[in-house]
């Protein structure tokens, strides 16, 4: 599978390393060099400089023949953005969508996108340590 | 009329106090609170605080009842994400985005949003039309000799535009060396054609220059 990681943040760059040990062809994109800091030392994949939002880039590193997108930088609109380009522009199959803010999550519904809010993810498991019962009467919900 | 601005920077004070001189109902939304205070105490009462692009903040700035909502902050992505929370929650009845790469408005009309305004294009279009059009591009001179490297762009309506290069009559001495056409480089051929949009690099002496640009772009 070809795989573009938008973004090598500390989340990006795991990924990234992870794909690419697992066999995996990955291409990760950041604005600024110094990210790829973060990668694995034998990373096999391809690391290019540029931004996601640029339909020039992301032609120039081949996202027509990509199988997969994730879109994974600081920005929540700047990911909201790129996954929506990857999926409706390139017809990309699978497009998944990073984002910190739940109150966007609807946002990323409403327009058809798979996002995963680390945010909703990492205070779910905080209460399920802090709380097991909370979890498991459903209290941990986000009210937003 | 009610107008949302989203963003108030430069662009979305001047638009917000035009409005308002123009009689129309205005609200500001700055996610910055001590730029939001700046243009309250220039402007009145009619500024938000908070973040355009999360559906809270636009319903609570009325999005449901606005005739038009405009994105005009500094970034791409939050224009278009504000137009769409507005349009696909709010239904607003118009939405218009602010874009800085002009290339955005293709990509900005298959998402939905078909109203978008590049200060960009504008720009350029005032350069393209003061420029003329055709034009030999100096690229280098030669030490010392009196040959110059050129690069002429074939544009709609040239009159080599489809031929091939055996066919073209170029002034002598000069020679076309190089063509770039898209991310490709040509060493051209007698048989090569020469297509709109390519680039030529040519060599040529000065005293050649004026004929070469005849010969190539028809001035």
């Amino acid at each position: 599978m070809f795989v573009i990681i938008m973004g090598c943040g500390r989340v990006g760059a795991r990924v990234a390393s992870a794909m690419s040990r697992g066999g995996h062809e990955v291409l990760i994109l950041d604005v600024n060099a110094s990210a790829f800091d973060r990668l694995d030392a034998d990373f096999g994949g391809t690391t290019v400089v540029g931004n996601g939002i640029d339909m020039d880039v992301l032609r120039r590193i081949g996202i027509e023949r990509a199988d997969a997108f994730l879109a994974c930088t600081q920005g929540d609109n700047r990911n909201i953005m790129a996954s929506q380009i990857a999926q409706h522009i390139f017809n990309v199959s699978k497009v998944v969508t990073r984002i910190y803010d739940p109150l966007r999550q609807d946002t990323f519904k409403a327009l058809g996108l798979e996002a995963i809010s680390s945010t909703v993810i990492a205070a779910d498991r905080f209460i399920e340590v802090l709380d097991p019962d909370l979890v498991q009467e459903g209290l941990a919900v986000d009210r937003a | 009329m009610y107008v949302i601005v989203a963003g108030g920077g430069k662009v979305g004070f001047y638009l917000a106090k035009e409005l308002v001189e123009h009689g129309h109902e205005v609200l500001v939304v700055e996610s910055d609170a001590r730029r939001a205070a700046e243009i309250e105490a220039q402007l009145g009462s009619i500024v938000m605080c908070g973040p355009a692009d999360e559906a809270r903040v636009l319903r609570d700035a009325g999005a449901e009842r606005a005739d038009l909502v405009c994105a005009v902050t500094g970034d791409d992505e939050d224009n278009l994400v504000i137009c769409q929370v507005a349009k696909a929650r709010f239904h607003a009845s118009r939405v218009i985005a602010r874009i800085n790469n002009p290339k955005n408005a293709e990509i900005f009309h298959k998402l939905g949003i078909d109203d978008t305004v590049s200060a960009t294009d504008v720009v350029l279009s005032v350069i393209e039309q003061e420029l003329p059009r055709q034009h030999l591009i100096p690229l280098l001179r030669l030490r010392h000799t009196d040959v110059e490297v050129v690069e002429a762009i074939v544009e709609e309506g040239s009159t080599i535009a489809g031929r091939r290069l055996r066919d073209v009559a170029l002034p002598k001495p000069c020679t076309i060396a190089v063509i770039l056409r898209d991310d490709a480089v040509i060493f051209p051929e007698p048989d090569t054609p020469i297509l709109i949009g390519d680039a030529l690099i040519a060599f040529t002496t000065s005293e050649n220059e004026g004929p070469l640009r005849k010969a190539l772009l028809g001035e």
